[in-house]
């Protein structure tokens, strides 16, 4: 009926290339940005930002990261979690300027120029100057970039589940790191890093005295820019490069696609992402993050599964399974102690049986998610209401 | 308070308002996940003390109490959800266990006004009531505690603990750290040897931590643990025969979950703890008649007398007893958090209340002020008991050394200070 | 001997034994892997499914008791006597003593004990009996209701289900059995081996250190492995299993069923994760870590070759080893709880190398 091409001519190759080809889709979309941008900054509350919005916000960043490594490039990462603490941290390092330290007295032994693993007394040798929070979110996305192509390196040589298990080496070596080595967190008595108040243009940004809208409104720019950035990468030839490295890396290397560096990018790309997730989820969502806690293994799948339930390859899907994700515990605790009375304890069981029964009947029903139930229903939609 | 831009009403959940005829007390309880065992007891001791005021007294004060709980499973992002979604229902006190989200919570209570109680956990420095206004942590905090086993190692070893080595085995987080600058400041003055051996969490597996102590051979082994590695710790010390009498762990380390699956091997094992042990106070005898054969104990009502129990009832009792006191300063029945919070700045646990309250002895006296919101700092050292199968109280109060933790404190929380632009109070 | 050099052997020693128990999860990884190319990231869970089942049958405890008493009010916990215990004849023989004695007859006594047990404690016989039923329905569930429906999925999918069944079954086994600590006495023995001390102390001048539980553990493992490998060579089922992990098609085309083969592997992998479970679980009572003990087990894997069974015992044994004596070279350089990571960044070193694990089979692709 109202869903359909018919009539919508296209006279330029930049117009028939563009991104929603259909105006129906187009219009759609112009209408979520303008609700986004326009609307919702004046409704959202305390609990909606940082606790519905900001988060889906933010793991729609990793999910698109994440996307474009195994979705994209077919490479399957479990250290996600771990990169978005090295996003974390660097941010963190970033915006209360990052400072080189010499141990002057070290009881233990010296292992590099900053970590002393005994007591040590540090003496000053330089201090950067804070940098600008927005700045630092962007820096430290590129930090884990680095950090994502030097994990990435095995990829070349090992595959499949092996290399899914070979990522949680990163998981669980930077974790540690972040934990031990006290330079990472300023030498704070309890390894706790938190975001000091920053602003932006005389708004705060960061802190606990955050307004709720600006909360939102970081998290919602660098979603839109790296959602708009992920989905021009993924229909240029560099994201050929990826999909046909996913299809099949030993026909891909045959028609001249190298594959060190259609993997190494993908590494980067879908790092850079995640590290801009972590460093806003800690300086901008949550305000305060230990790493064993918020970016755990557990963080890891929860990533890996807003991108199955989404849908394999879709950026849209990346936003779907975080709303999904994010969304379906609170509605559940909500509905289960709020509307039913039950106790905490029976509801959290009943939440973990019903979002593993969730995924389970996802994957037996829908195996490519989301962004696929979505792609019928368009189809579906474009035939209404004569189908053939 | 933080309004939103316009006063537009999103979603439903959200449009159910504040009752406001009751007091509010949230428990963040964890009942799940991998700390559930600790997080059980003490969620179900905080909320029978509630039910027995409501059901014996009505309330305090005349005011009903109302218990909210919400599942945290010890994580920090569900536990600053229960807190957004639950303190928009006039919530008094916040008290969630666990040190990360106590340091989630540390500055969004602050913006929000709302009191903050970490008893025995939690940011140590806030203790300095100039420079956290609403984050309490009396009657002791970790270097207290930290402190307390030292005292009682000195007071073993005829005051002289040099020359002794003691070693630290903590769960390598937020939490397991914290003794850490303590006992280093502790054994400068003392002149023991400090060795540091973490646990990664969970702790399933510390077969090389306790090869390492058997090789090292302390004197002392000072334990910071939390879950499984408690239990996991007892039993490889008992593995590699170590004397288990020399063997002290935190307050966190000292319950019935810890000691009981290593046995008979547990016997002997000593823990500190911040308030008196089982069932034999008049207390219990009111729970028993008014909430557990009414029906309304919490869970399964099967913790009664445990230490995590005797915690989160202690923990309540703290919480209604500063209630009152702000009911007595504002003179009003229904009180504000931020009412609450000048009760519990104003609160005085004294033998004679507790003993009014059927808790004699149950903990130590001490009253809060402005400058001082970390209590007495006083503990008391109990044992194992495996053949009955209960824990026994060794020691009376031990004070912990207020000259080594004051200036430490100090330095922390006026670095903290300095950090966010905070105000010093109380001039 | 120089010190140093003590301190590490004893540390290899031990690593020795934890890899054993590390062996012991992965194997259960390794079965399904190989029949089904299913990557099972539940065996951890199951583990501790089944310890808490055992545990709950061996205490009476009533299952979902917090739930029934939730809706309808009543309190119910445990039954009056577990059924174990009502069927338990109480016969008892005397165990060898094994004390001072020499190390042949104690050996010998030790073997002796190890068969005197059951008959002693057939209660705890007949618990664990119950549990495996358990398990063999939960396989059955499992194969019925999940995997038959993703039959030609790609592999991530089939790993990404695993991920649901463990969330599904931490639920339900919480919501069955309770989420409190609960302490798993099945009379497996403690403490430290004397025997071993004292022989070592002969040797050596330095008493070594191994847990009585270790050695258990590492007997109960090398059982179960020597089971298996003759279940899988010499049983008609076990062809068949065999059959099947070669190529699917191929074994359903002469007769085979698979429904039927996939059932028992997840029965046997439900047995191991049985096994695995009460080991762990006698030393840090049964409760929500011990699903995290997969965790352990991912980099035997990875090391050993997801395919091998012998891969999955050597692959433990050079991980225990390995993160046992790294701990204790690299202890005072930067500091301890290096075990978590570098039982990973082991086996990724490996597989730079060796990209299909030590014993994995050779992947070879064609276009």
């Amino acid at each position: 009926m109202f869903y359909r091409e018919a009539g919508d001519f296209k006279t330029s190759y930049v117009d028939d290339s563009q991104t929603f080809p259909i105006s129906f889709d187009r219009y759609r979309y112009y209408f979520v940005l303008f609700v986004a941008f326009a609307l919702l900054p004046f409704m959202v509350d305390d609990y909606w930002a940082s606790q519905i919005l900001g988060p889906f916000l933010v793991f729609s960043i990793a999910a698109i990261g994440l996307n474009i490594l195994t979705g994209y490039c077919g490479q399957v990462s479990l250290g996600t979690g771990a990169f978005m603490a090295v996003g974390a941290y660097s941010c963190y390092k970033l915006m209360t300027g990052v400072d080189i330290w010499y141990p002057a007295v070290c009881d233990g032994s010296r292992i590099l120029f900053f970590w002393c693993s005994g007591r040590a007394e540090y003496q000053i040798w330089f201090q950067l100057p804070e940098i600008n929070i927005l700045l630092s979110i962007l820096l430290s996305g590129f930090i884990t970039a680095l950090v994502g192509v030097f994990f990435g390196l095995p990829s070349l040589r090992i595959k499949g589940f092996y290399l899914a298990v070979a990522t949680l080496a990163a998981q669980f070596f930077l974790i540690w790191l972040f934990n031990s080595a006290s330079w990472f967190y300023n030498f704070s008595a309890t390894g706790q890093i938190t975001a000091p108040d920053t602003f932006v243009a005389g708004v705060q940004v960061t802190g606990a005295e955050t307004q709720p809208w600006a909360l939102y409104m970081v998290c919602l720019v660098f979603a839109f820019g790296c959602a708009w950035m992920a989905r021009n990468l993924t229909r240029g030839s560099i994201g050929r490069r990826w999909m046909a490295i996913r299809d099949m890396d030993i026909a891909a290397e045959i028609i001249g696609v190298n594959p060190l560096k259609a993997k190494l990018t993908a590494f980067a790309v879908s790092s850079f992402f995640i590290g801009i997730a972590g460093a806003l989820f800690f300086a901008v969502v949550s305000g305060t993050a230990e790493a064993g806690d918020v970016f755990g293994i557990q963080t890891s799948f929860e990533i890996l599964f807003m991108i199955i339930i989404g849908g394999l390859g879709s950026i849209f899907g990346s936003f779907a399974g975080a709303a999904f994700i994010v969304i379906l515990p609170v509605a559940l605790r909500v509905i289960g102690t709020e509307m039913f009375g039950w106790p905490s304890e029976i509801v959290e069981h009943f939440q973990f049986v019903i979002v593993g029964a969730l995924i389970i009947m996802f994957l037996i029903v829908e195996p490519h998610g989301l962004a696929r139930l979505w792609q019928l229903a368009k189809e579906k939609l474009r035939l209404w209401p004569f189908p053939y | 308070m933080k309004k939103r831009l316009a006063t537009l009403a999103v979603a439903a959940v959200m449009a159910a308002g504040p009752v406001m005829a009751d007091l509010v007390f949230p428990s963040l309880s964890y009942r799940t996940g991998p700390y559930a065992a600790g997080g059980i007891p003490f969620a179900d001791g905080y909320a029978d003390y509630f039910t027995l005021l409501n059901e014996r007294d009505g309330g305090i004060g005349g005011v009903m109490t109302r218990v909210i709980e919400c599942e945290t499973a010890y994580n920090t992002e569900k536990g600053t959800e229960c807190y957004e979604r639950t303190k928009g229902e006039g919530a008094l006190v916040y008290q969630p266990l666990s040190t990360g989200i106590t340091y989630q919570l540390i500055p969004k209570t602050a913006a929000d006004g709302i009191p903050l109680h970490t008893m025995g956990y939690g940011r140590t420095s806030a203790a300095n009531g100039k420079v956290f206004s609403n984050v309490f942590n009396y009657p002791a905090n970790y270097w207290d505690g930290a402190s307390i086993a030292i005292n009682y190692l000195l007071d073993q070893n005829g005051g002289d603990l040099s020359g002794k080595k003691i070693a630290l085995v903590y769960h390598n987080s937020a939490y397991g750290k914290e003794p850490i600058r303590t006992l280093n400041e502790l054994s400068n003055k003392h002149g023991y040897e400090l060795l540091e051996i973490a646990v990664d969490h969970p702790g399933q597996e510390q077969k090389s931590q306790w090869l390492r102590i058997r090789r090292e051979r302390p004197d002392y082994v000072l334990m910071w643990g939390w879950g499984v590695m408690n239990p996991v710790a007892i039993q490889e010390a008992a593995n590699i025969g170590f004397p288990m009498e020399n063997f002290i762990g935190v307050w966190w380390s000292g319950s019935e979950n810890d000691v009981l699956p290593a046995g008979a091997d547990a016997d002997g094992y000593k823990a500190l703890n911040m308030h008196n042990v089982g069932d034999d106070f008049p207390i219990f005898e009111d729970i028993q008649q008014y909430v557990v054969d009414t029906g309304k104990a919490a869970g399964a009502g099967d913790q009664i007398g445990t230490v995590l129990y005797n915690r989160g009832l202690y923990a309540a009792m703290l919480a209604a007893e500063a209630a009152r006191t702000a009911q007595e300063i504002h003179g009003v029945g229904d009180i504000t958090p931020a009412q609450m919070r000048d009760g519990m700045e104003a609160l005085v646990m004294t033998e004679e209340r507790m003993t009014e309250l059927g808790m004699p002895n149950f903990g130590p006296e001490f009253s809060v002020s402005c400058e001082n919101h970390g209590g007495s700092g006083q503990g008391k050292v109990q044992q194992w008991n495996a053949s009955a199968g209960e824990w026994e109280i060794l020691t009376d109060w031990i004070t912990s050394d207020k000259e080594v933790i004051m200036p430490l404190v100090m330095e922390d929380s006026e670095a903290f200070a300095a950090e966010n632009n905070i105000e010093m109070r109380c001039n | 001997m120089p010190d140093q050099l003590l301190f590490g052997m004893e540390v290899a020693l031990n690593g020795l034994m934890a890899g054993v128990l590390y062996a012991l999860v992965a194997l259960g990884f390794v079965l399904i892997y190989k029949a089904s190319g299913i990557f099972n990231y539940a065996q951890g869970v199951m583990a501790l499914f089944a310890a808490l089942t055992l545990v709950g049958i061996m205490e009476g405890q009533v299952p979902f008791a917090h739930l029934i008493n939730a809706i309808f009010g009543t309190k119910i916990h445990h039954l009056g006597t577990p059924i174990p215990e009502m069927l338990d004849p109480d016969v008892t023989i005397a165990y060898f003593n094994t004390e001072g004695a020499g190390w042949i007859s104690w050996l010998l006594g030790g073997i002796g004990n190890f068969f005197i047990w059951p008959i002693n404690n057939f209660d705890i016989v007949l618990a664990l009996i119950f549990t495996v039923f358990v398990m063999i329905a939960l396989a059955w569930a499992v194969q019925r209701f999940i995997f038959r429906h993703l039959v030609n999925q790609e592999p991530i999918i089939l790993f990404m289900a695993t991920i649901g069944l463990a969330y599904l079954l931490e639920g339900v086994g919480e919501l069955m059995w309770g989420a409190e600590v609960k302490t798993l006495n099945v009379g497996l023995p403690r403490g430290i081996a004397e025997g071993v001390e004292s022989v070592t102390e002969g040797w050596f001048g330095y008493g070594f250190f191994l847990s009585r539980l270790d050695i258990v553990a590492a007997v109960i493992a090398a059982v179960l492995v020597t089971a298996l490998t003759l279940f899988s060579q010499y049983s008609k089922q076990g062809r068949a299993l065999r059959a099947v992990a070669d190529d699917h098609q191929a074994a359903l085309s002469v007769g085979i069923s698979l429904n039927f083969i996939w059932i028992l592997v997840w029965s046997i992998a439900g047995f191991v994760a049985l096994v695995a479970g009460v080991v762990w679980g006698a030393s840090s009572g049964v409760q929500f870590s011990l699903s995290l003990i997969a965790l352990k087990a991912l980099p035997v894997l990875m090391l050993g070759g997801f395919t091998s069974i012998p891969g999955a015992i050597v692959g433990g044994l050079i991980i225990g080893v390995g993160e046992k004596l790294f701990d204790f070279l690299m202890n005072p350089i930067i500091g301890g709880a290096t075990e978590n990571w570098f039982a990973y960044v082991l086996a990724l070193i490996f597989l730079i190398f060796r990209p299909q694990g030590l014993f994995g089979e050779k992947i070879i692709e064609r276009v």
